[in-house]
């Protein structure tokens, strides 16, 4: 199922007035997740951007169900209202969301999330992932992209973001995405399709930050896009271990057209400036890399 | 109707008293001392004789955070832990009082590494006093039974977890008769738990535990609601409350179940007692053959008994110390660089109160270190002789210490 970006639902569950920076791609995201839920749900979100886009005490931005928690317990939370439904006997009422940043994915909340997609919880894992701990003011964090200056990286971080996605599909859960932002229909159908799935599905959405990344809050899809053009995002979702690549991905890789270069996507945000030319190299190599493994995964080929 | 009198550890009395309260999630992780109690928990869940979700959570962090998401949605919830468990789970042991979460915990009192050690003393829950936990310490295996039970009508009353503290191996590994009441018996006395409103219902959405401001701050009606500090006060409130709650929660657990074991504090031939030795958990006990042999010597001896430590019962012990000559305090714990937690608790609580007993404290038992009632009983003597030789306060006396050679 493909949904046109027309033809999503008017519908929004994110109110108007929220905290979120100009140009935020998780505001962009968050619409079409709690829509593709239609509301029936509950979220649970750690110490995060989210946390301040979801309002501060007594006013919410968000018009669902929202339970807030410590920063490494994301995914233990989502664990625990999950296991209170069913004990309880309310699980059939809302799907539990769990929605946390790429620090309070892969890094902090790692060791619950791997807890839980051992078991197999019952839940949808969605991972923000703004490639920095933006909310306490952009330091690096283990998904920060190599080359990108932090407030913990000054000279630009030496290190290749880790793959979390990888990492949880070799915690053989049913579902694994890949998405972006920039690309609200795909956010849809991820979402409406892990909805139907039982079991612990995790999406990792690349979700560009104007104020972390050093540039316009008008470019925030055209840069989740350009992402995607240079294979650094990659679209794709892995259903019961079968690997796919998805919309603008799956036309590039089909269109045998080259990829965008990194160094144009580079060339678009502050982070990246004074960027050595063998560092971005370095990066090309690691994109060019992985790109050629997404393709031949996408043609069938085991990883 | 009578007891079912059972010979069972304090694990198995703590994990007992988790299924007649008909706990609906459990989440656990390993810990040498408790780890009997979710054992037995985990084997009556896979064996269908108690309905419940059992989390096998990878930490202890992860444990009180499952906890908090069940309880969230209105599950009754149970956990326990020891040691460098609680240690690990500190931020969420934070995070479930100030949610207002009536989660329980049983800990398996148990020293704190470094360096490693399984034996018992006190000081992993005293570490965590602060956190807006309600602590009662349980002197034998029949009390961690009973108070694990009324424990969750007291964190359901008022809305703040309690912490069901007992001395590990001294009580967890050790076997005691333990009179079991019936399921009827405790049903009629702990009612299922509905929370007062539901949190999470999609057709009333709610942002629960969201970022909260200093000041109070009007809603989107305009309507003011409290800042950080009026919720935070709210908090302190209902520990206060639980003051009450605690011995009326005792009297009413005696009179569906037969047992009672005196609220916030217990005694030992306290009545005319000069010296009164004070302590929490199973010391306490010890203390009781303690005071017999002292008066047997001639020494006006008797023990009063932490069962409430927080909230503090201050009223309670100003009642019953006011006119003594002596409190000497005994603690399985230290404040480094201070004294023990319950002697300098007590000591500010006795601050201008007409009458009030010399303060004095004695640490023992750390890491597991054997204390006997003649231990005790020596260091009463030494203290009662450094009272008569007209000290009003002292530094804490290390009992059974080997430092020299």
């Amino acid at each position: 199922m493909t949904t046109r970006i027309l033809d999503l639902p008017d519908v929004s569950y994110v109110l108007p007035g929220n905290r979120s920076c100009a140009g935020c791609g998780i505001g962009i995201a968050l619409r079409q997740i709690t829509a593709a839920l239609e509301g029936r749900m509950v979220m649970t979100v750690p110490a995060s951007c989210l946390t301040v886009l979801g309002g501060m005490f007594p006013i919410a931005s968000v018009n669902v169900p929202w339970v807030n928690v410590a920063f490494p317990s994301t995914a233990a939370a989502a664990s625990g209202i999950a296991a209170g439904l069913r004990a309880t006997g309310r699980e059939g009422e809302m799907t539990v969301l769990a929605m946390a940043g790429d620090g309070g994915t892969g890094d902090i909340g790692i060791q619950a999330l791997s807890g839980a997609a051992e078991r197999n919880e019952d839940f949808i894992y969605l991972c923000y992932d703004n490639e920095a701990y933006m909310n306490t003011g952009t330091q690096r964090s283990g998904l920060t992209p190599a080359g990108a200056r932090t407030t913990t990286t000054w000279a630009g971080k030496r290190e290749n973001p880790k793959d979390i996605p990888r990492i949880m599909e070799a915690h053989g859960i049913p579902y694994v995405a890949s998405t972006s932002a920039a690309f609200p229909a795909d956010v849809y159908d991820k979402v409406s399709k892990a909805r139907g799935i039982t079991g612990l599905r995790y999406i990792h959405m690349n979700t560009p930050c104007p104020s972390g990344w050093g540039f316009d809050p008008k470019d925030t899809v055209r840069l989740g896009k350009l992402a995607v053009d240079t294979g650094l995002v990659v679209l794709y979702e892995v259903e019961r271990g079968v690997f796919r690549l998805t919309g603008r991905s799956a036309s590039l890789a089909k269109s045998g057209k080259p990829r965008v270069p990194v160094s144009e996507y580079l060339a678009t945000q502050t982070r990246f400036r004074g960027m050595k030319p063998e560092a971005i190299e370095s990066v090309q190599t690691w994109v060019d890399e992985r790109w050629a493994r997404y393709v031949a995964r996408d043609a069938g080929a085991c990883d | 109707m009578s007891d079912d009198v059972s010979v069972m550890t304090g694990n198995e009395a703590a994990a007992t008293a988790a299924r007649l309260a008909r706990v609906q999630v459990i989440a656990a992780y390993p810990i040498t001392p408790q780890s009997p109690v979710v054992e037995q928990l985990a084997a009556w869940v896979e064996s269908g004789e108690l309905s419940a979700e059992f989390v096998a959570v990878e930490s202890e962090h992860s444990a009180m955070t499952v906890c908090i998401g069940a309880s969230t949605v209105g599950a009754r919830t149970f956990t326990a832990t020891s040691s460098n468990g609680l240690a690990y789970m500190t931020e969420q042991v934070w995070w479930a009082p100030g949610a207002r979460l009536p989660i329980v915990m049983c800990v398996v009192n148990r020293a704190m590494a470094a360096p490693w050690n399984v034996l018992n003393d006190q000081q992993d829950s005293m570490s965590v006093r602060d956190a807006g936990w309600v602590q009662l310490f349980c002197r034998d295996n029949q009390e961690i039974l009973d108070t694990t039970v009324q424990a969750y009508r007291i964190a359901e009353r008022l809305h703040v977890p309690v912490m069901v503290c007992y001395d590990g191996f001294l009580l967890s590994h050790t076997m005691m008769p333990v009179a079991v009441p019936s399921p009827e018996q405790v049903d009629a006395f702990l009612p299922p738990f509905t929370q007062p409103f539901t949190v999470v219902d999609p057709a009333d959405p709610r942002n629960v535990g969201p970022v909260v401001l200093a000041d109070p701050r009007a809603d989107e009606t305009g309507a003011v609601r409290g800042g950080y500090m009026e919720i935070r006060a709210l908090h302190h409130r209902a520990l206060l409350d639980a003051l009450t709650v605690i011995p009326e929660t005792d009297a009413e657990y005696a009179a569906a179940v037969g047992r009672s074991w005196g609220g916030l504090l217990w005694e030992h031939l306290l009545d005319d007692a000069e010296v009164v030795l004070i302590a929490a958990g199973s010391l306490g006990t010890q203390l009781t053959l303690t005071v017999e042999a002292l008066r047997e010597q001639g020494v006006k001896a008797g023990v009063l008994g932490i069962r409430a430590y927080r909230p503090f019962p201050v009223e309670a012990l100003r009642e019953k110390l006011a006119g003594r000559r002596l409190a000497l305090v005994f603690d399985k714990a230290l404040s480094y660089g201070y004294e023990g937690p319950i002697c300098s608790d007590l000591r500010g609580s006795m601050l201008g109160v007409e009458g009030a007993p010399a303060v004095f404290g004695a640490a023992c038992g750390l890491g597991g270190r054997d204390v006997t009632p003649d231990d005790l009983a020596e260091a009463a003597r030494r203290a009662i002789a450094d009272l008569e030789a007209g000290a009003r306060t002292r530094e804490t006396d290390w009992i059974n210490l080997h430092l020299e050679g």
